[in-house]
């Protein structure tokens, strides 16, 4: 079956943060687009827009997906994570926990998508080595850190759970 | 937002080939990864596409019956590096597209659109010269077969049809039984970047220590990903010795033609030639079961 898109819209049906959303996307958007100014999940950072700098990573079905390069139609029937629902009753999650006892964060721009990122592993139950975790995390920059913070509260977190 | 006049999502190849046959300006989206950057740039305005990522037989890896393994257009690099097929025939091929981008990226860049998109720098190119790929194409007039050497028309280019769709790459038994390959990308970085150079090599040992196959092949030394077919004869057959693998990087800088870029002089394109043919060669004569003092 063809779903061909006649106008310029398409309706999809997914979850966001668990919650069932059917919304009409215009074939012009990202799911970045979708998310920041439509859902006003802003969470969700732009940064470059082509997939270099990982600010705008959100887990699809599980994994870190890079928002700014995937079409909002795709996103048809996937589950959907961002930033804003990873804190649960106002308890921030084990991954986020980490990342403010190590001193992880400055400016915070990279961060939900390194928690993201970070957390998808966690539940992938990642045995990483430093090498391997950094190469996990290759796919997002953080210009304030240097990143040694980074790695310590994501290493905290993949290590406490063996 | 993207410059995005159309959108057709296919979900099967037939009807891929049939929505690009009824509509001429239409274009393929895999991945994405290229595409979208492309229109994002402006290179592809008001672009009408034609999405085959939901197409499940391109995305499958299998093993035919004869031996060849067929690896689906649209499979991901993510998905290609952790396949067991590619882990245990061809893990030259999993280690060369580990080394594209970051991993967001391999989640959904796909490696038909690695070569499709005729990129000489493309990281999974090299690897599958040296395989002797051979690439399945449909289009409206049906299946046809071409050797991945005969596919690129110049840098960004490629010979398929605007109606034809890449289905899937084979690589047959005789190209990768009894071989080691190795592949090295050199880039300013260890991820996210682009080669300055690739260079891959696939080996086969003979009895005697000997170099009894040797296939050589670069990425960003030439306009498109090229073979060095004289570096290869100069070495097949002969004892494996430092000497020969000092030769092997001669020859192999030699039969190259790389240009000056912002990324690197043409000198240092050719001094690398050189250094990674040698590396690369001794580590896919090892991986082969070569014996290297």
């Amino acid at each position: 079956m063809t779903s061909t898109i006649s106008g310029r819209t398409q309706k999809i049906t997914c979850t966001i943060n668990g919650e069932a959303v059917t919304m009409d996307v215009d074939i012009r958007e990202s799911l970045l687009d979708v998310l920041r100014n439509r859902l006003y999940l802003t969470g969700t950072k732009k940064g470059c827009g082509v997939g270099e700098c990982g600010a705008c990573t959100v887990l699809i079905d599980g994994e870190a997906y890079d928002s700014c390069l995937f079409l909002a139609v795709w996103a048809d029937g996937k589950h959907i994570r961002t930033i804003e629902g990873e804190a649960k009753e106002g308890q921030l999650s084990e991954v986020q926990e980490a990342f403010v006892e190590s001193g992880a964060v400055q400016c915070g721009y990279c961060i939900p998508g390194f928690v993201l990122s970070v957390t998808a592993l966690k539940e992938q139950n990642c045995h990483c080595d430093r090498e391997s975790l950094k190469k996990e995390l290759s796919g997002h920059m953080c210009r304030c850190t240097g990143y040694q913070n980074i790695i310590k509260a994501a290493e905290k977190v993949l290590t406490e759970d063996k | 937002m993207y410059d995005i006049a159309r959108y057709e999502e296919a979900r099967t190849v037939d009807e891929a080939v049939a929505l690009l046959a009824a509509n001429p300006n239409a274009r393929i989206i895999a991945g994405g990864t290229d595409v979208l950057i492309r229109i994002r740039e402006g290179h592809q305005p008001s672009a009408e596409l034609v999405g085959i990522r939901h197409i499940e037989e391109l995305s499958k890896i299998e093993l035919r019956s004869d031996g060849t393994l067929s690896i689906g257009a649209a499979a991901t690099f993510s998905r290609i590096s952790k396949h067991s097929l590619i882990t245990h025939l061809v893990p030259a091929l999993g280690e060369a597209v580990e080394t594209v981008g970051g991993p967001q990226i391999r989640r959904v860049a796909t490696i038909g659109g690695n070569v499709c998109n005729g990129a000489t720098s493309a990281d999974s190119a090299s690897t599958l010269f040296a395989f002797d790929t051979v690439l399945q194409i449909q289009g409206p007039e049906g299946v046809r077969l071409v050797p991945i050497r005969e596919i690129y028309r110049g840098p960004g280019k490629v010979h398929l049809g605007q109606a034809e769709v890449l289905t899937a790459i084979l690589i047959s038994p005789e190209n990768y039984n009894g071989f080691g390959g190795h592949y090295i990308k050199y880039a300013m970085r260890k991820a996210m970047d682009i080669a300055t150079l690739g260079c891959s090599v696939n080996c086969k040992v003979g009895t005697g220590n000997i170099v009894e196959k040797a296939r050589l092949a670069f990425g960003v030394a030439a306009p498109t990903p090229i073979r060095c077919p004289g570096a290869e004869a100069l070495v097949e057959g002969k004892p494996f010795s430092a000497a020969l693998v000092d030769d092997f990087g001669k020859a192999a800088a030699a039969e190259i033609n790389p240009r000056t870029s912002w990324r690197a002089s043409r000198e240092f394109r050719l001094h690398l030639a050189e250094e990674l043919s040698k590396q690369a060669l001794v580590r896919a004569f090892i991986k082969a079961g070569g014996k290297v003092q």
